[in-house]
C-alpha cells in the first residue's frame, strides 16, 4: 500500500475521531441552555465536558495540520476556496473556547447569559457548517483550471444543507447521551428523554441523506465496486438503530458508544466514497484533487508516518487515561463548591 | 488595497494579537509549575495560594492564546494558498508535528490541571502543569523551526514546480530556527517575570497581602534576571544568524549603507532613506559591529546599497524596531538586577518609587516582543521564504479583496472585543489578590486514586 493511501486513511481517521469527540462537545453546547434550568444546572452541563473539550478540539487542528503536511495542494485550495465558511467556523470556535473559560468569571447574570449565547452559537454554527462543507465536498466543488467558481451561497445548496442538518442532529443526539451518562438526577433524566425523542428526526434525516446521496453524489460507486466496503455504511445504520435500542432501555452508556460508532462510520462512509479524491471537481473530473495529484513527496509522507506512528498512540493513551480519571458523573453541589470549575 | 496588501495586514494583526498572549503563557506556565512543585515538596500553603492566584491569571491568558492560535493555522491556507502549495511539502510537517507532539499534550493536561484538584494526587497534579509548561515550550520549538525555515530555508530542492523536503534533519538543526526558538522562549520568560513583578508591585504599594506578594516578587525577580541575561545571549546568537544568512535584514537593522570591513557600531544613528545614507552617526566603536555579527572585528558587513531597491526590506521599521528592542532588553537586565537586590535586602515595601516603576515596566517586555517580530518579519521582506519565494507571489488567487476586507474587519471586531474582555478579567482577578480561604481545598485535597 502506498504512503498516499496510508495518509488518506489517516486523514479519514483524524476527521472521524474529531467528529466523535468534539461532536458531543457541540451537542452539549447546543443543549446547555435548553436542558439547564438554572445557573447551577447550566454550570454542571458545561463542566461535564470541561476537562476534555480542549483536548478534543486539537483533533481538528491535527486534521488540518495533517492535510497541510500530507496533501498541501488540497489544504491550500480547500481553505482558500471555502474562505468565508471557514472564517465563520473559526470565529464560532474562538467564541466557544473563551466562553467556557470566561463564563463563570464575570459574576453577573447578563454576563453569564451572553457567554451562554456564545456557547450555543459556537457549537451550533460549526456543527452545521462542517456538515455543509463536507456535503459540498462529497458533491464536488465547482472548480476547474481557472480556479473556483462558487461563493459562500453556492455552498448552501439542498444537499449541503441536508448534510449540515444531519451533522447537527447527530451531535445533538451524541451530546444528549453524553449528558445522560455524565450528569445525575434531573439533568441526566431530561437528557436521556431528549435523546430518545430526538432519535426519530435523526433517523428521518439520515434516511433522507442516504437517498439524496445516491442522486447528488458519486459516493456509492466505490461501494458497488467492492461489496465488502458496504460493511461500513451497514455498521453506521446498525449503530444508529443501536442508539434507539439501548436508549429505550435506559442504557445510556451503551447508547453513547453506539452513537460514537455511528459518527465514525458515517465519516468513513463519506471518506471511502470520495477515494481517491479529496475534493472532486463538479465541473470536470480532470481537475479533481486526488490523493495522488495533491500529496506531498513520499519523503515527507514517510517522515510524517514515523511521527504519527510514535505519537498518535501516546496521545490516545493519555487522553483515554484522562477520560478515565473523570469517569464519574458530576453533581451540582460538587460544582458549586469548586472554585476552579467553569 | 488589493488582496495582497489586505492579507498582509490581516496576517500582521492576527499574528501580533496572538503574540500578546503566547509569551506570557511560555513563562508563566513554568513559574506556576515551579510554585506548585514547591507546594508539593514543602506543603507550605503559601505556595498553594501562589499556584492558585497566578494560575488563574495564567488560564485567562491561556484561553486567548489557544483560540487565536487556531487562526494562524487556518490562515496559511485561507490567505496564502500559493505559499501553502509551493512550500507545504516542507512547511506543513512542523505544523502537523506541533499539533501531534505538543498541542495535544498541552490541551489535554490543562484540562486535568483545571479540574483535577481533587481527582489525582498532589504529585500527579503538579506533574500535569509541568507537562503543560513543557508542551507549550515544545510547541514554540516546532512553530519556530517552521518560521526559521522561512527565514533560512534548508534541506529542500525545487522540483515538480515546488519546494520539496529532502533533508528533515537539516530543518531540525537549522541554526536560524534554533536561535529563534531560544530567543523567543526566554523573552517569554521575561514577559512573565515582569508581569508577576508588576502585579506584585501594585499590591505592595496598596499594602495588600504583603508576604504573599513579596514572595511572588522575589521569585519573579530571580527568574527575571536569569531570563534577561539569557535573552542577551540568545540575541547575540540570533544576530549572528541574521548576519550570516540574511545580509539585507542585518544591514537594515543597523542601517549600514556601504559594504565595509571592520564596521563600527554607532550608538546614535539617524537613517536618511531617500539619500541612502545616515544623516547622523555618533559614537562609533570601531570594529564592534563586525565583531557582533561574525565574532571577528575585521569581518566585512554588506551594505544596503549592494541590494537593488526592490530587494531591500522596509528600512525604517526594521531599524527602529531593532534599536528599541535592544535598548529595552538592556533596560530589563538593569531593572531585574535592581529588583533582585531590593527584594533580597527586604526593602521592597519602602521602595515606593521603584515599585511604581516596576508596575509600569510590566508592559515593556510585551512591546519588546512585538518589536522583535517586526524585525524578523518586516526585515525578511520582500521575501516570504528568504531567497525562494516572494510575499507577492504567495497570496491566494481565489480570494477577493472584498472577502479579505470582511475577514479583516471581522478579526478586528472580534479580537477587539476579546482584548477588552481579557483585560477586564485580568485586571479584576489581579486586583482581587489571592484567595485566603483555602481550608475547603486543603481539606478536600485527598490523595486518592492515581
Amino acid at each position: 500500500m502506498g504512503f498516499q493511501v496510508l495518509w488518506f486513511i489517516l486523514w479519514g481517521v483524524l476527521w472521524a475521531v474529531y467528529f466523535m469527540l468534539d461532536g458531543f462537545d457541540f451537542g452539549v453546547g447546543m443543549l446547555q441552555r435548553f436542558l439547564g434550568r438554572d445557573n447551577a444546572e447550566k454550570r454542571v452541563i458545561i463542566n461535564s465536558i470541561g476537562p476534555v473539550w480542549d483536548g478534543n478540539e486539537v483533533w481538528l487542528i491535527t486534521a488540518g495540520g495533517a492535510t497541510f503536511a500530507a496533501f498541501p495542494t488540497t489544504y491550500a485550495l480547500m481553505f482558500s476556496y471555502l474562505y468565508s465558511a471557514l472564517l465563520i467556523i473559526l470565529f464560532a470556535l474562538i467564541f466557544r473556547g473563551v466562553a467556557f473559560e470566561f463564563r463563570g468569571k464575570g459574576g453577573s447574570r447578563a454576563w453569564e447569559s451572553a457567554w451562554d449565547a456564545a456557547i450555543f452559537l459556537g457549537s451550533f454554527v460549526p456543527a452545521l457548517l462542517f456538515g455543509v462543507a463536507f456535503g459540498n465536498i462529497f458533491q464536488g466543488l465547482p472548480m476547474d483550471g481557472s480556479g473556483y467558481h462558487g461563493t459562500l451561497f453556492t455552498l448552501l445548496n439542498p444537499y449541503g444543507l441536508l448534510t449540515g442538518v444531519l451533522f447537527v442532529l447527530l451531535f445533538i443526539e451524541h451530546g444528549a447521551l453524553w449528558l445522560a451518562v455524565k450528569t445525575k438526577d434531573n439533568i441526566s433524566e431530561r437528557a436521556g428523554k431528549l435523546a430518545n425523542r430526538m432519535w426519530v428526526p435523526l433517523l428521518v434525516v439520515a434516511v433522507a441523506f442516504l437517498i439524496f446521496t445516491y442522486f447528488a453524489t458519486n459516493l456509492y460507486a466505490n461501494f458497488l465496486g467492492n461489496i465488502i466496503l458496504l460493511a461500513v455504511p451497514v455498521l453506521a445504520v446498525l449503530a444508529l438503530l443501536g442508539i434507539k435500542v439501548f436508549g429505550a432501555k435506559g442504557q445510556y452508556l451503551a447508547a453513547f458508544y453506539a452513537s460514537c460508532i455511528t459518527i465514525v462510520m458515517v465519516t468513513f462512509t463519506g471518506v471511502i466514497g470520495l477515494y481517491p479524491n479529496l475534493i472532486p471537481s463538479s465541473m470536470d473530473p480532470n481537475y479533481s484533487l486526488t490523493i495522488f495529484n495533491s500529496s506531498s513527496s513520499i519523503y515527507t509522507l514517510k517522515i510524517m508516518t514515523v511521527v504519527a506512528l510514535i505519537f498518535v498512540p501516546i496521545v490516545i493513551a493519555y487522553q483515554v487515561w484522562i477520560y478515565w480519571i473523570f469517569r464519574r458523573p458530576i453533581a451540582a453541589d460538587e460544582i458549586m463548591s469548586d472554585k476552579e470549575a467553569y | 488595497m488589493d488582496a495582497l496588501a489586505l492579507s498582509r495586514l490581516q496576517f500582521a494583526v492576527t499574528a501580533m494579537f496572538h503574540f500578546i498572549f503566547v509569551p506570557l503563557t511560555l513563562g508563566l506556565s513554568i513559574m506556576v509549575a515551579y510554585m506548585e512543585s514547591r507546594y508539593v515538596s514543602t506543603n507550605d500553603a503559601m505556595y498553594l495560594k501562589m499556584t492558585k492566584f497566578w494560575g488563574k491569571l495564567f488560564l485567562i491568558n491561556f484561553a486567548l492564546g489557544v483560540v487565536t492560535g487556531i487562526t494562524m493555522e487556518f490562515q496559511f491556507g485561507m490567505n496564502w494558498a500559493e505559499y501553502s502549495k509551493y512550500v507545504g511539502d516542507i512547511f506543513g510537517a512542523p505544523l502537523a508535528i506541533e499539533a501531534t507532539v505538543a498541542f495535544f499534550l498541552e490541551s489535554s493536561f490543562i484540562g486535568l490541571w483545571i479540574f483535577g484538584w481533587n481527582k489525582v494526587s498532589k504529585k500527579v497534579h503538579a506533574l500535569s502543569i509541568w507537562l503543560v509548561a513543557i508542551a507549550t515550550n515544545l510547541s514554540a520549538l516546532w512553530i519556530l523551526l517552521a518560521n526559521g525555515w522561512m527565514q533560512h530555508p534548508v534541506g529542500f530542492v525545487l522540483r515538480n514546480g515546488r519546494a520539496e523536503m529532502v533533508d528533515f534533519t537539516a530543518m531540525l538543526t537549522n541554526g536560524y530556527g534554533l536561535a529563534e526558538f531560544f530567543h523567543t522562549v526566554v523573552s517569554g520568560y521575561v514577559v512573565a517575570a515582569f508581569f508577576v513583578m508588576g502585579i506584585s508591585a501594585w499590591h505592595l504599594l496598596k499594602k495588600s497581602s504583603v508576604p504573599f506578594f513579596k514572595a511572588s516578587f522575589r521569585m519573579a525577580a530571580s527568574f527575571g534576571l536569569a531570563s534577561t541575561l539569557m535573552v542577551l545571549i540568545a540575541g547575540d546568537f540570533q544576530a549572528a544568524q541574521v548576519a550570516g544568512t540574511q545580509p539585507a535584514k542585518f544591514a537594515a537593522m543597523e542601517s549600514v549603507w556601504d559594504t565595509q570591513k571592520a564596521a563600527p557600531l554607532n550608538l546614535l544613528v539617524m537613517p536618511d532613506v531617500a539619500d541612502e545614507k545616515n544623516s547622523t552617526e555618533v559614537a562609533g566603536i570601531p570594529g564592534l559591529l563586525s565583531f557582533l555579527a561574525f565574532h571577528d572585528s575585521g569581518a566585512e558587513i554588506k551594505g544596503l546599497k549592494d541590494f537593488s531597491k526592490e530587494d531591500r526590506p522596509p528600512i525604517l521599521p526594521t531599524f527602529i524596531s531593532f534599536r528599541a528592542m535592544t535598548a529595552l532588553g538592556m533596560l530589563f537586565i538593569l531593572l531585574s538586577l535592581v529588583a533582585l537586590i531590593i527584594a533580597r535586602r527586604d526593602k521592597l515595601e519602602s521602595s515606593h518609587g521603584f515599585l511604581k516603576l516596576m508596575f509600569f515596566a510590566m508592559f515593556l517586555p510585551y512591546i519588546a516582543a512585538q518589536l522583535g517580530w517586526i524585525v524578523a518579519e518586516v526585515g525578511r521582506q520582500p521575501w516570504i521564504v528568504y531567497g525562494v519565494l516572494k510575499t507577492a507571489d504567495a497570496v491566494s488567487k481565489a480570494v477577493s479583496p472584498v472577502q479579505v476586507w470582511a475577514s479583516l474587519i471581522g478579526f478586528t471586531l472580534v479580537y477587539g472585543l476579546l482584548a477588552f474582555v481579557d483585560i477586564y478579567l485580568l485586571t479584576k482577578f489581579a486586583k482581587k489578590g489571592p484567595d485566603d480561604d483555602l481550608s475547603v481545598l486543603i481539606a478536600s485535597s485527598r490523595t486518592q486514586g492515581v
